[in-house]
Order: C-alpha cells, then sequence, then structure tokens
C-alpha cells in the first residue's frame, strides 16, 4: 500500500462509524483505534522504505537529485488544470508519521468519553484525513482544499465536547483559521494567474518565473495565512484560547499536528514557489519568529491555568519552527522540520498529561488548586517530567536535536539572532519546573483552607479519590516518551531524509 | 418570414406542454374528486401526479439532450433550443420536482390543486425564460415566472406574515417589471430590434451609439429590473420578507427555480445583447458600462448581504440574506465577461440552486414538526433528526464555500475566473479579495446555525421522524452537491463544450 492509503482508510473509517448504530460506543472506539492504527502501519511501512531509499541514494550519489516520490497524477478538475497530484518527500514523511502517532494515541487518550461518541470520532477522523491530505498533497488547490477540510471539524470537535467558553474558543480558532485561509486562496489565485494560469502543481508552479512585484506582495499573503495557523506573533492569540478550551485530543491535535499544517503549508506554499518574495521577507519572519519564541515563553511563565502553559510554550516552539524556515540554511531548516516533530510529540504529550490525566481527574487546571498530585498519580508526573524535558531541549531527547541546530542556523544567518532566541530557553525552563513544582510537587503551606484540601500534614492524600492512570492512557503516554527518546537518541533516523531532501531545496533556491 | 411550422414548436416545446397539462389535471383532480379527503392524503395525491408530470417532462428534454440537438429557432427568433438550453431546462424541471417533493410533505393550507398548478405554472415561465431570446418574450415569461411566485407566497392564508410578504413581493416585482419594460423599450427604440443577437449587431455596426445617452438608459433600466428579481442590493428588499413570510418551499422555490432562470436570462442578456457595452471594473481604469454597475452591485451585496445575515434569528432570513450575498459572488462571474466566467456563472448556479433548495427542504422538514423557523427551534437537532441534520450540515457548509462541497468549486471558479480576466494587473482583485473575505464573514453565521443544531442541546428530546420519500429525494440532493465538489469534471466538460458552441 502507498502511503496516499493513510487518507482513504481513515476516510473509510469515518464511513463506517457513520453506519454504527450510536448506541454500541466500544465498537466505534474500537474502529476508530483500528483504522488509526492501520494508517499508522501504512505510513510506517512507507516511511522505512523511503528512508531506506535516501540513505542508498545519498551514500551513492552524495546527495538526492529529487526527494519526491510519487504517488498519484491525475488530472482532477481539466476546465481549472487542477490535478489530483499526491507526492511525499523527506519533509513530509516525518508529518505524516506524526500525524499517525498523535491520532492512535489521541484515539486512546478519549478513550473515556461518553456522550455522542460517534460523531465525536467522525469528526475527529475526518480531521485527521484532512491533515493526512495536507501533507501529501503537491498540487496547491488539492492542498488547500484538504487544508480547509481540516478547520470545520474542529470547531464541533471544541464546541461540543470542550470545556472553559468552549464556544467562544471554538468559533475564534475556525475565524482565524479561514481568515487565514482567506489570505492563503487570494495568494493561491495569484499565483495561479501570474503563471499562467496553466497549473496549480506545486512543482510546476515552482519552475514558473514569478515576477518580483508580484512575489513581494503575495509571498506575505501566503505565509502569513498559513503562519496564522503556526501560531506566528502576533496571529497566535486563538492558539491558548483554542487549545484550553478543546478536549483533551483535539488539544493534541491542534497543538501537535494541526499547527504544523501552518509550518508546512508557510514552506509549501510561499517559499517553495516564490524564493524571491521569501529572500525579501527573512529578516521580517526571523524577528517576529524570534518575539513569538521569547513572548510565549515569558507569558507561560506567569499563567495560573496549567493548559494555558502548555497554550503558550506551543506559541514559542512554534516559533522556533518559523525562525528555523527563515534561516534558509542547512541546519536551520533542517532543525525547523525536526522541530515540527519533537513539538507534536512533546505537545501531545504534554496536553495529554493536562487534559486527561490531571483535569479529567480532579476537574481544575488553576496552579493553586493542585499539588501534591505526584503521589497520587506518580504515573502523570514521570510522563510530564519527560516531556517536560523535551520541551526544556535537554539532550537524550528530540527536542534538544531540533533545537540546537535551529539556533545553530541562526546563529549562521545572524549571531544577534541566535542571541535573542536563546532567551527563551531559561525561561522554558523556568516555567516547566514551575508547573511541575505547583502540580505534582508538595505545598509548603497550606493553599486556603478548605477548598480542595490539600497540602496540610504534608500532603498524604491531597486527593483521596482520583481513579488511577487507565490502561490506554499508560499505553499511549508510553509510546509518546519512546518516540521522543528513540528519536533523540538516534535522530539520524529522521534527520537523515530531512537534511537530504532540505539540501535539495537550498540548491533549488540558489 | 418562414411559415410557422406548429409541429416543430410543439416537438420542442414538449415538456412545456407536458406540465401544463399537468397543471391542468391537477386543478381538476383536486376539484372532481379530493375535496372531501384528508389533506396529507389529497397533498399526497396531487402532489404524486405533479411528480410524475415532471418525471414525463423530462423524459423529451433528456431525449433531445441525447441525440444533441442543433441549434434552433424557433417562431421568428423569440425562443430558441440548444443543448445549454435544454440543459437549463433540465435543471429548473429536476428543482421544480424536488420542491414539489418537499411541499407533498409541507401544509399549504386547503387550495391543494391550485398550489401545486401554479408551481407547474411557474416552471413553465421559468422554462420558457430560459429559451426566449426576444426582449418581449423573455418579458412575458418573466412575468408568468413572477405572478406565480406571488401567488405562491400567500399560500399561508391564515398568517399575517405571508400576506405581508406576497403584498411587499408583489409591490417590488411590479415596480421592478415597470422598470425593465421601460429599460426594454428604450432599448429597442435606439437598436430598432427586439432580438437580442439582433441588438447586438445594431449596438456593434452602428457608429458612434456605442454608449448613447439613450441606450445607457436602457441598459441600466433593464439591469434595474433584472437586479429585482435576482434580488442584489439595492434592490433587495423584497427577499427577507418574502422568504421569511412565504410557505417555505415557496421559498425554496424563489430562491432556487426563478433565481436559476432569471441568473441564466440575465447571462444572456449581457453578454448578447449588450455585448459591446462592458465598459470595465478594473481597479483605477473604471470605464461606464454594465460591468461597472455589476460591479457596485456585487460589491454592496457581498458586504451588505453577510453583515446583515449575521444579526438574524430566524433562519429563512439568514438564508435570504446568505443568498443575497450569493448573488453578489455569482455578478463577479458576469464580470470577468470571459468564456471562463459564463461557465462559471452557470455552474455557480446549478450548485446554488440544489444546496439552497436541499438547506430550505430540510427547514420545511424540520420547522413544521420543531413549531418554527427560529435558530432555538434548530436547538438539539443533531439528536432529534440525526439525518436532516447531517443533510443540513453538508448544505450549510457549501454555501459557506467549504470543500469538498461543490459550493466550494463554484466561488473558487468564479473568483479564478475574475483573476482569470486580467492576470498581468490583477484588475479584478479588488472585487476578489472582498468576496473572499466576506466568505470568511459568512462562515460565522452559517456556523451559529450549525451550533443551533449540534452544539445546543434542547430540552426537547423527542426524535423527528419525517417521510422515507423526502429523506431519499433530500439525500439525492445532497449526493449531488458533494459530487460537483468531488467529481465537477463531467459537468464543468459539459458547460464549457456548451459554452464554447455559442
Amino acid at each position: 500500500m502507498q502511503v496516499d492509503w493513510t487518507i482513504y482508510l481513515t476516510f473509510l473509517g469515518v464511513g463506517v462509524i457513520l453506519l454504527l448504530p450510536r448506541e454500541s460506543k466500544n465498537m466505534i472506539r474500537w474502529v476508530a483505534l483500528l483504522t488509526g492504527v492501520c494508517a499508522l502501519l501504512v505510513a510506517l511501512k512507507n516511511y522505512f522504505d523511503y528512508n531506506a531509499w535516501v540513505n542508498a541514494e545519498v551514500a551513492a550519489h552524495g546527495s538526492l537529485s529529487d526527494g519526491f516520490k510519487q504517488i498519484a497524477n491525475v488530472p482532477w478538475i481539466p476546465a481549472l488544470n487542477v490535478n489530483y497530484h499526491l507526492a511525499v518527500d523527506g519533509i513530509s514523511f516525518p508529518l505524516v508519521v506524526l500525524n499517525g502517532f498523535v491520532c492512535v494515541t489521541g484515539i486512546l487518550f478519549s478513550w473515556n468519553i461518553e456522550t455522542r461518541v460517534k460523531e465525536f470520532f467522525a469528526f475527529f477522523l475526518t480531521l485527521i484525513a484532512g491533515v493526512y491530505g495536507v501533507f501529501l498533497a503537491m498540487d496547491l488547490f488539492l492542498l488547500f482544499v484538504f487544508y480547509e477540510l481540516a478547520i470545520i471539524p474542529k470547531y464541533f470537535v471544541i464546541a461540543i465536547w470542550g470545556s472553559t467558553r468552549k464556544e467562544y474558543g471554538a468559533m475564534k480558532l475556525v475565524l482565524y483559521s479561514f481568515v487565514g485561509s482567506a489570505l492563503v486562496f487570494i495568494g493561491i489565485l495569484a499565483v495561479y494567474a501570474s503563471a499562467g494560469g496553466q497549473t496549480f502543481d506545486i512543482l510546476e508552479l515552482a519552475k514558473h518565473p514569478i515576477s518580483r512585484d508580484v512575489q513581494i506582495w503575495v509571498f506575505p499573503l501566503i505565509f502569513v495565512g498559513f503562519a496564522v495557523l503556526a501560531g506566528m506573533w502576533p496571529f497566535h492569540t486563538w492558539a491558548p484560547t483554542g487549545h484550553v478550551a478543546a478536549p483533551t485530543a483535539a488539544s493534541m491535535l491542534l497543538a501537535g499536528v494541526v499547527m504544523k499544517l501552518g509550518s508546512y503549508g508557510c514552506f509549501r506554499g510561499a517559499m517553495l514557489l516564490m524564493p524571491e518574495g521569501l529572500e525579501y521577507w527573512k529578516w521580517w519572519i526571523a524577528w517576529l519568529a524570534i518575539i513569538g519564541i521569547v513572548y510565549g515563553a515569558a507569558v507561560a511563565l506567569v499563567q495560573k491555568d496549567f493548559k494555558f502553559i502548555i497554550g503558550y510554550s506551543s506559541v514559542s516552539h512554534m516559533g522556533f519552527v518559523l525562525l528555523g524556515l527563515a534561516t534558509l540554511n542547512l541546519a536551520g531548516m533542517s532543525g525547523a522540520f525536526l522541530q515540527m516533530f519533537s513539538h507534536g510529540i512533546v505537545a501531545s504529550l504534554l496536553f495529554a498529561v493536562v487534559g486527561r490525566m490531571v483535569y479529567d481527574r480532579t476537574h481544575t487546571r488553576q496552579l493553586d488548586e493542585l499539588g501534591g498530585l505526584a503521589k497520587v498519580i506518580p504515573f502523570a508526573c514521570v510522563t510530564f517530567v519527560i516531556g517536560g524535558a523535551a520541551s526544556m531541549g535537554l539532550p537524550g531527547f528530540s527536542g534538544f536535536v531540533a533545537e540546537y541546530q535551529i539556533l545553530v542556523g541562526a546563529f549562521q544567518m545572524h549571531p544577534v539572532l541566535a542571541l535573542a532566541a536563546g532567551i527563551s530557553i531559561p525561561l522554558t525552563v523556568a516555567y516547566i519546573l514551575n508547573a511541575n513544582d505547583k502540580v505534582f510537587m508538595e505545598r509548603d503551606q497550606p493553599a486556603g483552607s478548605g477548598g480542595h484540601g490539600h497540602g496540610h500534614d504534608g500532603g498524604e492524600h491531597s486527593h483521596p479519590a482520583l481513579p488511577p492512570i487507565s490502561l490506554p492512557e499508560r499505553a499511549a503516554a508510553i509510546i509518546l516518551m519512546a518516540l521522543l527518546v528513540i528519536v533523540g537518541l538516534y535522530p539520524s533516523i529522521m534527520l537523515n531524509m530531512i537534511k537530504a531532501n532540505v539540501d535539495v531545496f537550498l540548491r533549488g533556491a540558489r | 418570414m418562414t411559415p410557422v411550422s406548429y409541429f416543430e414548436v410543439f416537438k420542442a416545446l414538449s415538456s412545456e406542454a407536458l406540465l401544463a397539462v399537468t397543471a391542468l389535471a391537477a386543478l381538476t383532480l383536486d376539484l372532481a374528486s379530493m375535496r372531501r379527503a384528508e389533506m396529507v392524503m389529497r397533498r399526497r395525491t396531487i402532489g404524486t401526479v405533479a411528480v410524475i408530470g415532471l418525471l414525463a417532462a423530462i423524459i423529451p428534454l433528456w431525449q433531445q439532450l441525447a441525440a444533441g440537438s442543433p441549434r434552433t429557432v424557433l417562431l421568428g427568433g423569440t425562443l430558441a433550443v440548444d443543448d445549454l438550453i435544454l440543459m437549463f431546462k433540465l435543471v429548473i424541471v429536476v428543482l421544480t420536482l424536488i420542491t414539489v417533493l418537499i411541499s407533498m410533505d409541507y401544509d399549504v393550507g386547503r387550495h391543494v390543486g391550485e398550489y401545486f398548478a401554479v408551481m407547474l405554472f411557474g416552471a413553465i415561465g421559468m422554462m420558457l425564460l430560459i429559451s426566449a431570446e426576444e426582449l418581449l418574450t423573455i418579458f412575458v415569461a418573466l412575468e408568468l415566472t413572477s405572478i406565480s411566485l406571488y401567488i405562491l407566497t400567500a399560500f399561508h392564508k391564515g398568517e399575517l406574515r405571508s400576506q405581508e410578504a406576497a403584498v411587499k413581493y408583489f409591490m417590488f416585482g411590479a415596480i421592478s417589471s415597470a422598470f425593465l419594460l421601460f429599460g426594454l423599450s428604450y432599448v429597442y427604440g435606439v437598436t430598432g430590434a427586439t432580438n437580442i443577437l439582433a441588438i447586438r449587431e445594431a449596438i456593434k455596426s452602428t457608429d458612434g451609439l456605442g454608449m448613447s445617452p439613450l441606450l445607457a438608459t436602457g441598459m441600466l433600466f433593464t439591469i434595474v429590473g433584472f437586479g429585482f428579481k435576482v434580488a442584489v442590493v439595492p434592490f433587495h428588499l423584497w427577499a427577507p420578507d418574502a422568504y421569511e413570510g412565504a410557505p417555505t418551499p415557496v421559498t425554496a422555490f424563489i430562491a432556487t427555480g426563478s433565481k436559476v432562470a432569471s441568473f441564466f436570462i440575465l447571462l444572456k442578456v449581457l453578454f448578447v445583447a449588450f455585448a459591446g457595452l462592458e465598459g470595465s471594473a478594473f481597479w483605477g481604469h473604471f470605464a461606464s458600462g454594465w460591468t461597472m454597475l455589476l460591479a457596485v452591485m456585487a460589491a454592496l451585496s457581498m458586504v451588505l448581504g453577510n453583515c446583515v445575515a449575521i444579526t438574524q434569528r430566524n433562519v429563512k432570513r439568514l438564508l435570504a440574506y446568505s443568498s443575497i450575498a450569493h448573488a453578489g459572488y455569482i455578478f463577479i462571474g458576469l464580470i470577468a465577461t470571459t468564456k471562463m466566467g459564463a461557465t462559471s456563472v452557470l455552474f455557480y448556479v446549478i450548485v446554488y440552486g440544489l444546496t439552497n433548495l436541499g438547506a430550505f427542504g430540510v427547514v420545511a422538514a424540520l420547522s413544521s414538526r420543531a413549531g418554527g423557523d427560529d435558530m432555538e427551534d434548530f436547538n438539539g437537532m443533531a439528536k432529534r433528526a440525526p439525518l436532516l441534520s447531517l443533510l443540513m450540515l453538508i448544505f450549510v457548509l457549501s454555501l459557506a464555500g467549504i470543500p469538498p462541497l461543490g459550493g466550494f468549486l463554484a466561488k473558487f471558479y468564479v473568483f479564478a475566473a475574475a483573476i482569470q480576466r486580467d492576470p498581468q494587473n490583477f484588475g479584478l482583485l479588488w472585487l476578489v479579495v472582498l468576496g473572499i473575505f466576506m466568505s470568511a464573514v459568512s462562515l460565522y453565521y452559517y456556523l451559529i446555525l450549525l451550533k443551533h443544531i449540534y452544539v445546543v442541546d434542547s430540552s426537547n428530546q423527542s426524535p423527528i421522524i419525517t417521510p422515507t420519500y423526502l429523506n431519499v429525494a433530500l439525500c439525492l440532493v445532497a449526493l449531488a452537491v458533494v459530487a460537483f465538489g468531488v467529481y465537477p469534471k463531467p459537468i464543468l466538460e459539459l458547460l464549457n463544450s456548451l459554452i464554447a458552441a455559442l
């Protein structure tokens, strides 16, 4: 099976779920899980084949001449010259695999959802299928179709199953995404028309010279349009509210995958097609990214709500991705693409801890009301520490490899950039440790009297009746943690293909 | 002048004739034998008669279309038949058919026979409108359509808002007809012709006629008249009231069948008769002509339609404002004045007709059982009527222009046509940008509607059962809406080839 089967299998899963009666909840869960696992296996199998191929090519020729593996290319809407063109390369492959993992673990973390199970998994899998489509589409129109397809389910997933101002958060998120995609829409039409109206194919368009004047005004349209979803400062404000309002699986998807749609779109839709526009705007991107990095980390430090901390940390980490993309050198860009994968896993893990393990049990996310959870649910604490360590960029975890390379790349672009971005590192350490301390460790002083009654007498049984961490949760968390460590200790499993493809891009851009 | 061969005319208009016979049969049957029958029974019986007539009317159309009839002109150029016209007649028949099916399930009052008969007369008017190529025929067909619709609007006899809507619709419609007739008379006066092809020749051949004040006046008033019919700002005031007050199946008919026919004839008049008078709507290069007029109306419609829709609490009013906005998008395709623009308009109109019909169909089926058509009446519908809610989701998202549904592709096509008109300087980009941003605005109110259906809970949990034939019909419409988005190749190729043949 080619990797495009990830899309079809997921849609098939949606269809099957729609046909099942709504009462058979367990059946629906298992079908969803089976769908996710099948798609993941297909993705992994193709991933390793591709990886072997890249390694062989690089060993033989020193570099790749063309990293794309074509999957399908048939006319779809001849009247507009739209093709159903799917292809995959070393940049999209890690993201496809990431989506597979987040899908499976997201389903496991949603195992306890009891209301409207059928609709939940139908929307969830539709979103997943759209995301697979974006990562595989190599036709600008097709990419846009999948991109928009992924927007709408988010609204329902958040508005129906969310918490904390869920309707507001959902609407804000969807409108931000949609305004972003309106910008992209205009940009796509402009690119299409100025390249002669012959094709929407990304690889074809990249060969067409688009006049510099057009590039300079169209580039920011497409880039910013996608970057809205990547949480680029100052268009990031949907991210914290959206993440907080979303149910666990949706926050995992949002931070884990959907934000990557944005940065991936920036690369494919804007950077690949308009090198001159990129050259013109790259300093702007770099500085906006740095503001996002530092701002996100600083704001995370002062949050009172556990989930807002993770929400703002996502803004900060996605800033690293954009910074890496703007460096336009091998180290920085490779780091950016690895960071997309790494942050996808880290954010999923942390949101799972916050939303599923802590909030679903304690029904509060306020740091002041939590405390001493390490004794009650030690597994959650361990998970958070590992996720947090990866988030800080501790060596041995994937986050280290990624952010280190981005900083090297930024330094090559201009030393000041690396210095400015580096400010966020102590901030990240601080907010992770702060959260860890307040949520999982004991309090010296009793926080308020009565209330949740924690912190007394050395904090024995501060949350007496919390249900233990369930098997699906453990399984999912272990999968994610294992990924962090595997990629951290053995980064070439991913970095080789990324580097080879970034090399192709950089040679083409020059 | 060649002698008129009535057999030819009858052959070409056999489907209209069939519908007229069916309408009379429905009237007679109701009058003769159904007066005492139970209401539901009556509606279903008479409706079935109408359905049979409409199905029968499809046959000659389909045969002619499949055989590929060359363009023939009837009755000295008043009516024409070619593949494109046949195709759109087919669209009208299908839309009417579904409207009839929706009506069979909706309380339209005591005058069942009259209701279905008038609806069929309206459909005949629309079909004649599509094949008309001469100003007076256009006017007469338009009147036949409009008057049928005025009557249908008033069919909720007991309800004040239905009466008000009908009167308002009638007043506006009558005035717009006067405008139209006035404009057409000037056009005739200047060009000396009533056939649209002859008008084009006259405008093109005569030196200096180009944009003479008289012709400009004629054109302006003609466009104003049509502007009323398709409800664009600033001629839209009747639409919200008529949409809200009319029985919902009639609203569906006004919003779909009559819109499709009106846009088709507007396209023909503008692209053929006024071919030399486009002017320019390019940003910074405005020149007087109909594209500029249309550009202003399109911009106003998109902004006002979408912004006002946000505040609506009644679903039918909301859809009324959304259809005003959609008229604005369609105008962008007209302003492109290219073959691609024409294709995009026709595709848009078909998709829009089906989508809106489906949406009103769901509203009709649900509101009559939920007891109202305000947003709140739709609370918790996802639990009470899961199938119809899913269909509504599809229709509303298609109206919002979300892929992979037909509405998205239609919008994309219209905008692409406008951009392609002037790829160097992006002269029409301003309209496209406005349109795209306004569709982002539109997503807000569409989502609010869907929020009531899917997110908000209702105290009333009793399931809503709708008749199977209606479910099947609406499912087919939804399937078509999805198919137009996912696999549009056949219909786009057909439209392109038909337009290229003109």
